[in-house]
């Protein structure tokens, strides 16, 4: 039985974040499913592990832990020496540079591509009236961030650097529903380092492994 | 060795976050103005250093960092060792911090950001405040610190009976809302959320960082 357990759906951003990080680490876990059609995140035996009923939860022994951003900062530390190696810098200053683009994508790119997936990809499917002028509205705001970031990966290879970091894999999920599920995906497409770089990171082990259990779990 | 440069303006929530941090590491610094109400934030010279266009900006000799959060938890790991420790003695307890820290970032941060918007920025630019908008986000920030006063009634601080990060994360947006929001009751009403503020807004570096503006 494996040490490392994390709770929730695998359809979650949050969720793939921290699994994203599990597998780069190589690391032996095993995932609970949440059922949040059912609200089981609402229910007291979740909310005793996380108070804010939100997905995903890790428990490793003693430590329960949960926001995702954190989770993926404690499992590159705690199995440092495993896995994919640099994930958090070679240094200091390497590590300083990540941690600002792990902060450009929770405060700069994750509220707008957020608001586009829900719209765009969950809504409809939930029978969510859309608000076109709030996609109008974050579309802008997100070709904007997008145009930032492409002039950043034509200056280098990754965002913190030359090498892959939890800062790359902090943008997987939300730009993974933009290109597949949102009908918006030259938003990417369009951006040539853009592209390259969500191609490149895109392809790794981890996440191609994500999209199969995915695939899987759609046939159920 | 060079001072730290500060870039940002004495009465940003972001700024103040970052000198406040400083002061709990008795690092030396320089605050230099750049101020968005003068436009300071899209002048070419300021983009180069960051390309978003937002305060703070810091230089430490050749690294130039953007991003408040990114920025404490850099400070809080060089000068580990010196002034007050804000990472907790352990992993775990590191890991927590930076949990608690994703609260105010992911979910205390936007509604505590849109009440002070429609209650002080808003009317500056000319406009009405939507007392709605307001309601709900009152309704928002109180139904997180529900939460939070379970927690601070079993643990003195955030991450743990130690002052952190999450903690100092919480001073500056939390003083606005007391202070020229008018929400002060978010917090006194809550009898561990009040003792916790009332803890850690004491604290002589946070009065330092407030003495010369609200």
């Amino acid at each position: 039985m494996a040490a490392v357990k994390l709770y929730g759906p695998l359809a979650s951003t949050a969720t793939s974040r921290a699994l994203a990080c599990l597998l780069e680490k190589q690391v032996e876990y095993q995932l609970i499913p949440v059922d949040l059609k059912k609200r089981e995140q609402k229910k007291p035996g979740f909310l005793a592990m996380q108070p804010f009923g939100q997905v995903p939860v890790l428990q490793d022994g003693a430590l329960t832990l949960f926001e995702s951003r954190a989770i993926v900062r404690y499992i590159a530390e705690k199995y440092a020496a495993q896995g994919t190696i640099g994930l958090l810098g070679k240094s200091l200053a390497e590590r300083a540079v990540i941690e600002q683009w792990m902060e450009v994508e929770s405060q700069t790119y994750n509220p707008p591509s957020s608001f586009l997936v829900f719209q765009l990809a969950f809504a409809p499917l939930w029978g969510i009236p859309q608000n076109q002028t709030e996609i109008a509205k974050n579309e802008k705001k997100f070709s904007n961030v997008l145009d930032v970031y492409e002039k950043r990966l034509s200056e280098s290879k990754y965002l913190a650097g030359d090498e892959f970091s939890i800062a790359d894999l902090s943008h997987l999920p939300n730009t993974e529903y933009i290109v597949k599920a949102t009908g918006k995906a030259e938003l990417i497409t369009s951006r040539k380092y853009v592209n390259a770089w969500w191609e490149n990171i895109s392809s790794r082990d981890s996440w191609k492994k994500i999209r199969e259990m995915s695939k899987a779990d759609s046939k159920k | 060795m060079a001072t730290i440069k500060v870039l940002g303006y004495s009465g940003s929530i972001t700024t103040r976050t970052v000198l406040c941090c400083l002061k709990e590491k008795r690092v030396d610094y320089e605050l230099v103005v750049v101020d968005p109400a003068a436009g300071d934030h899209l002048q070419p010279r300021y983009l180069a250093l960051n390309p978003f266009g937002l305060v703070p900006t810091i230089q430490d000799g050749d690294l130039t960092l953007f991003e408040s959060r990114g920025i404490l938890k850099y400070l809080a790991k060089k000068y580990k060792g010196q002034g007050t420790e804000l990472y907790g003695n352990s992993l775990s307890e590191e890991a927590l911090v930076e949990q608690w820290c994703e609260v105010e970032g992911q979910s205390y941060n936007s509604p505590a950001l849109t009440i002070l918007s429609q209650i002080v920025f808003v009317p500056k630019k000319g406009g009405t405040t939507d007392e709605a908008v307001v309601e709900l986000n009152v309704e928002k920030v109180g139904k997180l610190l529900d939460i939070y006063e379970e927690r601070l009634s079993k643990s003195k601080y955030l991450a743990g009976d130690f002052f952190s990060l999450a903690d100092l994360q919480h001073l500056a947006t939390t003083h606005y809302l007391v202070t020229i929001c008018g929400k002060g009751d978010l917090i006194s009403s809550r009898k561990h959320v009040k003792a916790w503020w009332k803890d850690i807004s004491s604290r002589p570096t946070w009065k330092k960082v407030t003495e010369k503006a609200p």
